[in-house]
């Protein structure tokens, strides 16, 4: 039953006192930041966003709406998929051999509250291509979602033609709790409409003061979401982008985004799917206690590549080329999907105003030519 | 996934620069491993690298491995005694040897290592062995204590180097060279050949070519490709190549798919 909520107040005390951590946007330095939140007070009250290729700014809404912002420059798997994380220790014995412990804390039970489509996706790509790591999979077991339709997607938004949102379709997994906001200007705050997409969503529902929605309501929910898509500032081409890409592993235009992209990795910061990481080995001063570490990487560094004798990926359009054929293409090859959910950050992110949806049309016109 | 303690039992120096160790359990063993297949080695405190299986039997796990880097330097250097920390073995190794039909393993440099179990395998049919070897230099062949085992079990094995020096009264030149010492029986009327090759990128695509230019045919050359494995279980993205992560669906792939993947510079 879709019920309508007047506050997020009581659905982050309740969550707090079931144990989560609650992890929602807030406003900070000037973006909306992923963080803990103790009250719903801290959520973003009418703050929206401009984004455009290398252009991110807050500006303040008419009404006072806590999602009516697009992506922010992080993703959730800052939290399942930390950027640093230690994997385990070792000691080293007196006969010379040494014992491996690895970290046997209770995992971080988080909330999230504002999870859009597109990032629940990007949620559901990572449990596929990190399922197998130990420490995401218990994150992530023990993980809450609260996601919330997308009512306002930015200009640098794709998720339609990603196939991605703007809405949580019935079918997506992964979400608990299933959130449309609706703020009006001159409301003092939004209202809910909510529905439980799990059992444990459904326990915590439950616990909510709440009114059964109205169908106008409803209906209202579902025609901002309707929408939304109509209002998405981008779109892939539509082509079969993994054979696309395929074909124009040799095209002249790698060394075209070359020449503008700065190889800063960025891109692969923001996205929220991008997992590539790589360990540090080190020991103390006594040389007897080890420890590795993991941290995020990305494929345009250099040394990413790195053999004896040499990184095999030296060159931008060649790194360039990696991140777009297998964000976009082998990605399918690898993991049977694609690894864009439209979000667009890489595009608002990309200091040099790299449009990822522009260069794939660029690299489909070209290969269309004769 | 974490390093098991494996104590370096024996050594054999192959070159300067490179060391065959000889690992046994301290603990618990890897689960068994086969021809083709990697480990990570891991030196305490040091660091961790991908390398190849060339030897063994039972809990005891042989690598050999050349001294190119900080990691390589450390684990090539340790004295018997020293515990290493294995993990795996990872990765899709060389496919059995058919029951029937010519051999052919083609070995550049420090490839000869991951298919040394290759050739141990195929002395029990060794009339149909062939193992043509190439190094740089005399003083860079590996396993030259074992050519003799080898050519005495019945197997035909060549050696050739690029650059000869004063003692060597072998044949000169890159290891391809070799192949027309070998004669392939091809066609119809008898199984077909297999090849299996090892070696620096350009010697594996030449090498690749030459096999299939002598008859045998391309999904029945195997090579096995080296990009930068980290994790060893497609979870850290370093051994990208095109479609594939070298780590789970290599390193052994079959020429053909070798040839459209190494077509493309720096992919």
């Amino acid at each position: 039953m879709t019920a309508l909520l007047q506050s997020l107040e009581p659905l982050v005390a309740t969550l707090r006192a079931e144990g989560y951590t609650v992890v929602g946007p807030r406003e900070r330095d000037g973006a909306i930041v992923l963080d803990v939140i103790d009250s719903a007070a801290q959520l973003p009250s009418g703050w929206g966003v401009q984004t455009g290729p290398g252009v991110y700014r807050l500006r303040r809404r008419g009404d006072r709406a806590v999602f009516g912002h697009s992506a922010g420059p992080q993703a959730w798997k800052r939290f399942l998929h930390p950027p640093r994380e230690r994997l385990w220790s070792a000691d080293r014995r007196p006969d010379g051999s040494f014992t491996v412990t690895e970290p046997d804390d209770p995992p971080p039970r988080y909330a999230f509250l504002g999870v859009r489509a597109c990032d629940l996706r990007a949620i559901a790509i990572q449990d596929r291509v990190l399922g197998a790591s130990a420490g995401y999979a218990a994150r992530r077991r023990a993980a809450f979602i609260v996601a919330v339709n997308c009512t306002e997607p930015s200009p640098t938004c794709f998720c339609v033609s990603a196939g991605a949102g703007p809405g949580v379709a019935a079918g997506d997994a992964g979400a608990d709790l299933v959130l449309t906001e609706l703020a009006e200007p001159g409301d003092a705050e939004p209202g809910y409409v909510v529905d439980a997409h799990s059992p444990a969503g459904g326990r915590v529902l439950a616990r909510l003061p709440q009114t059964p929605a109205p169908p106008d309501v409803v209906a209202a929910a579902r025609a901002a979401v309707a929408a939304a898509t109509d209002h998405m500032g981008r779109s892939l081409p539509e082509v079969d982008l993994r054979a696309m890409l395929a074909a124009s592993l040799d095209s002249p235009h790698w060394a075209d985004v070359a020449a503008r992209c700065l190889t800063c990795a960025n891109c692969t910061l923001v996205c929220p799917t991008c997992f590539c990481t790589s360990v540090t080995d080190t020991t103390d001063l006594t040389g007897d206690h080890a420890e590795r570490w993991q941290a995020w990487a990305s494929c345009f560094e250099v040394e990413f590549s790195y053999l004896h004798g040499g990184s095999v990926r030296t060159s931008a359009s060649s790194r360039y080329r990696q991140w777009l054929t297998h964000k976009l293409g082998t990605w399918h090859d690898q993991f049977g999907q694609s690894g864009c959910v439209g979000c667009g950050r890489c595009i608002a992110w990309c200091p040099a105003g790299i449009d990822l949806t522009a260069e794939v049309r660029a690299l489909a016109s070209a290969g269309a030519e004769p | 996934m974490t390093p098991r303690p494996y104590r370096v039992v024996h050594r054999h120096e192959e070159t300067a620069d490179t060391v065959t160790l000889r690992l046994a359990p301290v603990g618990d063993a890897l689960a068994a491993w086969s021809p083709g297949q990697f480990t990570m080695v891991y030196a305490f405190g040091v660091g961790e690298i991908p390398v190849s299986i060339s030897g063994g039997s039972g809990p005891v796990i042989e690598h050999t491995v050349r001294a190119v880097g900080a990691v390589s330097r450390a684990i090539a250097n340790a004295p018997v005694g020293t515990v290493l920390g294995l993990r795996g073995p990872f990765g899709r190794g060389w496919p059995d040897l058919p029951p029937e039909g010519d051999v052919i393993v083609l070995a550049g440099g420090i490839g000869l290592a991951p298919l040394r179990p290759v050739i141990l395998a195929g002395l029990d049919d060794p009339g149909r062995l062939s193992v043509l070897i190439g190094a740089r230099t005399p003083a860079d062949l590996i396993f030259t204590a074992e050519y003799d085992r080898w050519r005495a079990a019945g197997a035909r094995v060549l050696v050739t180097v690029d650059r000869a020096t004063a003692a060597w009264a072998g044949p000169v030149g890159v290891v391809t060279t070799l192949l027309s010492q070998v004669p392939i029986a091809s066609g119809d009327a008898t199984p077909p050949p297999t090849g299996y090759v090892c070696g620096p990128e350009i010697m594996m695509r030449l090498g690749a070519e030459a096999l299939v230019a002598a008859g045998v045919p391309p999904h029945r050359v195997w090579v096995s490709l080296e990009r930068n494995m980290r994790c060893g279980i497609a979870l850290c993205g370093h051994c990208q190549l095109g479609p594939i992560l070298v780590c789970r669906d290599g390193p052994v792939v079959d020429a053909g798919s070798a040839a459209r993947l190494l077509q493309h510079q720096e992919l």
